[in-house]
C-alpha cells in the first residue's frame, strides 16, 4: 500500500501540477502519518543538538542541517528502528556532543554526584541544626 | 563629539566609584566618622554620571553615528528607531555599560533610601558597591570600550533579525535590573560582615533590595521565556540553554536567600548561611555575566583565543567572590547559627527550601559548567540539555512543591504533625481529585506531568488555606504577596505540565485550498500575501482556523527575509484561547506549489507566564507591605516574634 503511495507520489511529480495533493512528504519538516512515531521522534529530536547553531536542539532549528538531522530521524523511525537505535547511530556519527542527554561513564559521573553529595551533605548539616524530641 | 563626552562622564564615574570606596574605609575607622556623609553624594553623583555615560551611547545609535565602531558593528540606518535604541543594548560593550549604570543606580538608590540599616554598616555596604562597581568599570574601560571611534564607515552592518523585536528593548534591562539589583545583597552582607552586624534588624533593612531585585529576575526570566516563545518560531518555552540557565542560577539562589532571610529576620536563626546566599546569589549574576558575555559558550577554544575580556571577568570573579568568602571565613567564627528549632516547624520547612533550592542550583551549574570544564580539562565535547536537566531538576522541584504546600502552614519553632495535616486535609483533597480525574480522563500521561499537575492542584489549594478564617482587612499585605507567589508557582507548573503532556503537533506542507487538523482545529490553507517591512521583506500565510462548527476566524503567520545581515525569521501566528494556544507558523517552499506550515495546539501553555507574572506581582505585593510595615507600624516590626501568636503562624 505504501509503496502503490509513494509511486503514485513520483508519478504526480512528474507532470507539473497546480493542485498538489499527496506529494512526496519532507520529513525535514512534515510530520509522520503515524502519531505514535511521530512522538517518538519528536522527543528524540528535543534531545539532539543541532551541531551548526549555538545550544539549540534541532526539534527548534531552520538550520539545512537540523532539517537534514530530522529527515534522518523520522525516517528511521518510520521505518521501525527504537529511538534508542536512532540515537545511537547519531552519536556514532557525530559523537557525544549530538546528544544532550549525556551518557553516563566516569567522564560524566560529576554531573550526579555533585548534586547528590550536596543533598546528603545538606541534611547532614540541617539534622545538627534540628532539636529532636525536646518539647518546650 | 558625543562619544568622547561619553567616554569621560565614564572615565569620572569609575573615579566616583574609587572614591566611594575610599571614603567608606576611611570614614569606617575610628575618630574618622565625619567623613561619613560625604559618601551619599558621591554615590549619587557616580549613578548621574554612569547615566550621563549611557545616555551619550544611546544617543550615538539613535544618531546611527558610524564613526562610533559598535554603532557600525551592530547598527543599520534603515532600522526603526526603536531598534535603533533597543540595540545599544543588544552587544556585549553597550550591555556591560547598561550594567553599571544599574550598579550605579543601586548604589544611588541605596545612599538615598536605606534608614533602617546601621550607620557604620550602610558605609560599609556602599564601600563595598563602589568597588564593584570600581572593577567592571575597568573591565569596561580597558578591554571593552563602547565609544571606540572609526573612521570610513558609511553603512553599519546591522543588529540580528531576531532581536529586532519589542522584546529586546524591555528584557534585557529587565533582567539585568535583577542581577545586578542582587549586588544590593552582595554589599549588604560584606557590610554586615565588616561591622559585625548580622542581626534580625540587618536582615530587615536587606529583605527590600532583596525583594526588590527578585522580582526584576522573575519578570526579565518569564518575559525572556515568552519572548524566545514567540519569536524563535517553534514552539518552544525554555531550552536549558546556557544563556537561560545564566539567569536562572541567581533566581534559584535569590529565591533561597528571600526565605532564609526570613527566618533570620523572624526568628533570628540561620545568621551565616543567609549570609552566604547573599554572596552567593550576585556570585551567580557575575557567573551569568562571565558565562554570556566572554565568548566561553560559543567554543571553549574561542574563548582561549581571544582571552583577555573573558580573563578580566574571571579576575572580577576570582577578587569579588573570593574576597567575600575570604572575609567570610575569617568574620564566620563570631557569627553563631542563632536559634534551634524542632524538625516539624516553619524553620525546618524554610530550610529545607534552601536546601531544594540550591540543590536545584548545582544541578543547574553541573549541566551549565561541567561541559566546559570537562572540554577545557581532556577536550572531550559533551552536551548536557533538557533530558538531564528534566530528570534531575524535575523530581527536586516536586519535593519543592511539597514543602512549599506544607510550608506557610507550619508554625515557627515547633508544631505538632496532627495539626498541620488537619490544616492541609482540603489541599491533599484537592490533590488526590486532580490525581483521579487525570487518571480517569486525562489520556495517557507521563509521571512527571501527571505529578506536576497533582503537586500543582495541592499547592494551589494549601497557599490559600493562610487566609481561611481570617479577616482579610487586617491581613498585611505581605501575607497576600506569599499567597499570591505560592499560587502563582502551581499555576506556573500547572502550565509546564499541561503543556508537556498535553501538546499536539502538526507540521505539514499544505497546497491551497487543503485542510489539515490539529488537536481540536481544522486548518485551511486560504491564500499568500508578500509585501515589504520596514527593512525586510514578508511572506504571510492566510489561514482559516475552525473549531466544531464555529466560526472560521483567520490567522496570517509571516516569514521575513532579512538583507542587513541576510536572516530569514518566523513570526509566528498565535491564538489565545481560555484553555490553551494555537500556535501556527509558516515557512519557505515545499515541492509541488505547496508551502511548509506547523501548526501547535498547546492546551494551557499560557499558565506558564501567567504563573510568572502572579510570582512577580507576590513579590511586589510583599515588597508594598514591607515598606508600609516599616514606614508605618514600626513597633509592631521591631518587637522580635517570641511568643509566636496564631496569627503570626502565617506571616
Amino acid at each position: 500500500m505504501r509503496r502503490l503511495f509513494a509511486l503514485l507520489a513520483a508519478l504526480l511529480l512528474a507532470i507539473p501540477l497546480h493542485t498538489g495533493q499527496a506529494l512526496a512528504q519532507d520529513y525535514a519538516e512534515e510530520s509522520l502519518p503515524n502519531p505514535r512515531q511521530e512522538e517518538q521522534a519528536l522527543a528524540l529530536m528535543d534531545a539532539i543538538r543541532c551541531v551548526v547553531c549555538q545550544g539549540q536542539p534541532i526539534s527548534g532549528s531552520n538550520a539545512d542541517l537540523a532539517g537534514d538531522m530530522r529527515r534522518i530521524i523520522r525516517e528511521k523511525i518510520a521505518a521501525g528502528e527504537s529511538p534508542a537505535q536512532v540515537r545511537a547511530w547519531l552519536v556514532s556519527k557525530y559523537g557525544d556532543w549530538v546528544s544532550f542527554q549525556p551518557q553516563v561513564s566516569p567522564a560524566t559521573s560529576p554531573l550526579w554526584l555533585v548534586p547528590l553529595a550536596t543533598l546528603i551533605g545538606g541534611f547532614w548539616l540541617l539534622s545538627r541544626r534540628i532539636r529532636i524530641g525536646r518539647k518546650r | 563629539m558625543i562619544a568622547e563626552a561619553g567616554l569621560a562622564a565614564l572615565w569620572l564615574a569609575a573615579a566616583m566609584a574609587l572614591l566611594q570606596l575610599a571614603l567608606g574605609a576611611l570614614a569606617l575607622r575610628p575618630g574618622q566618622g565625619g567623613l561619613a556623609p560625604a559618601i551619599v553624594p558621591v554615590a549619587m553623583l557616580q549613578a548621574l554620571l554612569v547615566s550621563i555615560a549611557f545616555a551619550c551611547l544611546i544617543a550615538t545609535f539613535a544618531r546611527s553615528d558610524m564613526s562610533v565602531l559598535l554603532v557600525a558593528e551592530n547598527s543599520h540606518s534603515a532600522k526603526p528607531m526603536i531598534y535603533k535604541i533597543a540595540g545599544t543594548w543588544g552587544n556585549h560593550e553597550g550591555s556591560m555599560l547598561l550594567w553599571v549604570t544599574i550598579l550605579g543606580l543601586a548604589g544611588a538608590t541605596i545612599a538615598m533610601f536605606e534608614r533602617k540599616l546601621r550607620a557604620d554598616t550602610k558605609l560599609a555596604t556602599l564601600a563595598a558597591q563602589g568597588a564593584i562597581a570600581l572593577g567592571f568599570y575597568a573591565f569596561l574601560l580597558f578591554s571593552s570600550n563602547p565609544f571606540t571611534r572609526i573612521a570610513g564607515v558609511i553603512e553599519g552592518q546591522g543588529l540580528n533579525p531576531l532581536l529586532q523585536d519589542p522584546g529586546l528593548a524591555f528584557h534585557p534591562p529587565t533582567l539585568y535590573a535583577g542581577y545586578v539589583g542582587m549586588s544590593a545583597a552582595f554589599s549588604f552582607a560584606v557590610g554586615a560582615l565588616v561591622t559585625r552586624n548580622v542581626t534580625p534588624q540587618f536582615a530587615r533593612a536587606m529583605r527590600p533590595w532583596i525583594l526588590g531585585a527578585w522580582i526584576f529576575l522573575t519578570v526579565g526570566i518569564t518575559a525572556g521565556s515568552y519572548w524566545s516563545y514567540y519569536t524563535l518560531g517553534w514552539g518552544g518555552w525554555w531550552f536549558w540553554d546556557p544563556v537561560e540557565n545564566a539567569s536562572l542560577m541567581p533566581w534559584l539562589a535569590a529565591t533561597a536567600l528571600i526565605h532564609s532571610v526570613t527566618v533570620l529576620a523572624t526568628r533570628d536563626g540561620l545568621r551565616a548561611w543567609t549570609i552566604m546566599l547573599a554572596v552567593l546569589a550576585f556570585s551567580m549574576s557575575m557567573v551569568g555575566t562571565f558565562l554570556v558575555r566572554s565568548g566561553v559558550l560559543t567554543s571553549v577554544h574561542s574563548f582561549a583565543v581571544d582571552p583577555s575580556r573573558g580573563i578580566f571577568i574571571l579576575a572580577l570573579l576570582a577578587i569579588y567572590i573570593g574576597g567575600a568568602l575570604a572575609l567570610f571565613a575569617l568574620r564566620i567564627g563570631t557569627v553563631t547559627e542563632g536559634n534551634r528549632f524542632d524538625i516539624v516547624s516553619r524553620e525546618a520547612a524554610l530550610v529545607v527550601n534552601n536546601l531544594l533550592l540550591t540543590v536545584i542550583l548545582v544541578v543547574v551549574m553541573a549541566g551549565t559548567l561541567y561541559p566546559l570544564a570537562l572540554e577545557g580539562a581532556s577536550g572531550a565535547k559533551i552536551s548536557v540539555g533538557a533530558p538531564y536537566f528534566n530528570a534531575t531538576a524535575g523530581p527536586l522541584a516536586l519535593l519543592l512543591m511539597m514543602i512549599m504546600a506544607a510550608g506557610p502552614l507550619l508554625r515557627w519553632r515547633a508544631d505538632k504533625p496532627k495539626l498541620v495535616l488537619s490544616r492541609m486535609a482540603l489541599a491533599l483533597l484537592a490533590g488526590a481529585a486532580a490525581l483521579l480525574a487525570l487518571v480517569l480522563a486525562g489520556g495517557q500521561i507521563g509521571a512527571m506531568p501527571l505529578l506536576g499537575l497533582v503537586a500543582a492542584a495541592t499547592v494551589a489549594v494549601a497557599s490559600l488555606a493562610p487566609l481561611w478564617k481570617r479577616k482579610l482587612t487586617r491581613t498585611p499585605l505581605f501575607t497576600f504577596g506569599m499567597v499570591m507567589a505560592h499560587v502563582g508557582c502551581a499555576v506556573s507548573i500547572a502550565g509546564m505540565a499541561s503543556e508537556s503532556a498535553f501538546t499536539q503537533e502538526n507540521m505539514v506542507a499544505m497546497a491551497q485550498g487543503e485542510t489539515k487538523s490539529v488537536g481540536p482545529f481544522a486548518v485551511t490553507f486560504a491564500g499568500l500575501r508578500e509585501f515589504p517591512g520596514p527593512n525586510y521583506a514578508a511572506l504571510e500565510g492566510v489561514l482559516l482556523v475552525k473549531q466544531g462548527a464555529g466560526k472560521p476566524i483567520i490567522m496570517a503567520p509571516q516569514l521575513h527575509q532579512f538583507s542587513d545581515p541576510p536572516m530569514l525569521t518566523n513570526q509566528a501566528a498565535i491564538k489565545t484561547f481560555w484553555n490553551g494556544q494555537l500556535y501556527l507558523t509558516i515557512g519557505e517552499k515545499a515541492v509541488g506549489n505547496r508551502w511548509l506550515v506547523r501548526m501547535w495546539w498547546k492546551p494551557f501553555v499560557t499558565l506558564i507566564w501567567l504563573g510568572g507574572a502572579m510570582i512577580a506581582l507576590g513579590g511586589l505585593l510583599s515588597l508594598l507591605g514591607r515598606v508600609k510595615r516599616d514606614l508605618t507600624g514600626k513597633r509592631a516590626a521591631d518587637a522580635p516574634a517570641r511568643e509566636a501568636p496564631a496569627k503570626e503562624a502565617a506571616t
